[in-house]
């Protein structure tokens, strides 16, 4: 299964503010790029653009499966994202929170399987807590697990390393190495260590 | 990637997902209840024993009904929108899910308000003589009419900078129809007068609920997804 994401001449912009212009790249399975820029320059906004939470103002995003291209209602089914501003349901629990994602996007599960993705991030015995019990940390390696359970086409990562501890920061690694040996890798970062071994690299400052 | 889940079980796991984060912060069924038995209370004490007519009884009932949903439906999606969880899940789940299982949700949010609201309405409002199975229906197709056009309502709603009193505002013109016939099926309900004189209004109300149900399920994607 050949995956293909291609960005034609896109942009953004918020009212009068443009955040994107006339950006374009394509990258294919198995691959990586990285995403730097200042603050403010557009990094998680061009990530949000290539899942689809926002639209472009101009321009496409096409993706490709085996020269086939994959319709917008469908898109959700390749691509994940895991972003510090992308919310859990603090009221759940880590497994309830796994459950319910992995149901709703269409992913089969037992709860070993569950549990050991817990495992894999660290979480070991935090499954029955409230999410509102976990720090930022947790929180963040509980996306991972989501991403893990769900493994994409396409994984989209914005500050990766954000909040984690020394053991965080080797699973994401982990992480961003097994999804860039066999599908895409998009990160959004300005920490040099996210960007090992990523030879595609867009500066939105330029 | 395996895609093994049916469309209803995930519309499910949509519905148990808000049902058991309800049930953990109490916060619509909280605000559903107080706010229907306390404008219950006023009305009763007010006009209860004034002999109303079975019409202006229906009416009281159903202006009860309507502020309480709209005191605590949009919640469905605001609370999805403020705490950011709205674009997870639009990362994960289909739009035909959502709205299904918040429908479902809201549904389940109207139906035990009006468990709540309909003995204690008939109690408190001195009403002596009920044709059950004439309400029972209009009430049944009244919240799902509801339920179709609050939660369609409340998912622009949600995406509105300014909400405030906008629910409210927005359901009126859609909900008046509905509002009427059911008044009218419940006048008919009240006043003992038959099926006669309310399966008119029942026809309608079903009509009303699909037509609502089926427009918006079409629509729901377009505002969901921007």
């Amino acid at each position: 299964m050949a995956i293909r994401l291609s960005v034609e001449n896109i942009s953004k912009s918020f009212g009068a503010r443009k955040v994107i212009t006339d950006l374009s790249f394509t990258i294919a399975a198995p691959g990586a790029l990285g995403i730097i820029g200042r603050n403010g320059s557009g990094k998680t906004t061009l990530l949000k653009l290539l899942c689809h939470l926002y639209r472009p103002t101009r321009g496409q995003i096409e993706m490709m499966r085996d020269d086939n291209e994959i319709k917008r209602e469908d898109f959700f089914y390749h691509i994940k994202m895991v972003s510090p501003e992308l919310a859990l349901y603090q009221m759940l629990t880590g497994l309830e929170n796994l459950r319910f994602f992995a149901t709703v996007s269409g992913v089969e599960f037992s709860r070993p399987v569950l549990e050991e993705t817990l495992d894999r991030v660290g979480l070991t015995g935090r499954g029955n807590d409230r999410v509102e019990t976990y720090s930022a940390g947790m929180k963040q390696r509980l996306k991972y697990a989501l991403s893990l359970l769900t493994s994409p086409p396409v994984l989209l990562l914005d500050e990766p390393t954000a909040n984690l501890d020394d053991t965080g920061r080797k699973i994401a690694f982990e992480i961003m190495r097994q999804q860039r040996e066999k599908r895409i890798l998009v990160i959004a970062t300005n920490e040099p260590e996210d960007l090992q071994n990523i030879e595609q690299i867009i500066n939105l400052d330029n | 990637m395996n895609r093994s889940s049916t469309w209803i079980t995930k519309a499910a796991a949509v519905f148990t997902k808000d049902l058991r984060c309800e049930l953990r912060t109490r916060y619509s069924l909280t605000t559903l209840a107080m706010f229907a038995f306390t404008t219950l209370v006023v009305v009763s004490f007010s006009v209860g024993q004034g002999g109303l007519s079975p019409r202006v009884q229906a009416a009281l009932f159903w202006i009860i009904v309507f502020f309480s949903a709209m005191s605590s439906l949009a919640g469905a999606f605001v609370k999805e929108e403020d705490t950011g969880t709205a674009q997870t899940l639009r990362l994960y789940a289909s739009a035909p899910v959502v709205y299904a299982g918040k429908l479902l949700f809201n549904m389940l949010l109207l139906f035990l308000l009006s468990l709540l609201v309909t003995p204690l309405y008939i109690i408190f409002m001195n009403i002596t003589q009920v044709n059950w199975a004439i309400l029972a229906a209009v009430i049944a197709l009244g919240v799902v009419g509801l339920a179709g056009a609050t939660t369609i309502i409340g998912a622009i709603v949600a995406q509105a900078g300014v909400r405030g009193a906008l629910l409210a505002v927005l359901s009126f013109p859609v909900l008046l129809p509905l509002l009427v016939l059911a008044i009218n099926g419940t006048t008919a309900a009240f006043d003992m007068s038959g099926w006669t004189n309310a399966i008119d209004s029942i026809r309608l109300l079903a009509a009303y609920g699909v037509i609502m149900i089926t427009a918006s399920s079409v629509l729901f994607e377009f505002i969901w997804n921007g």
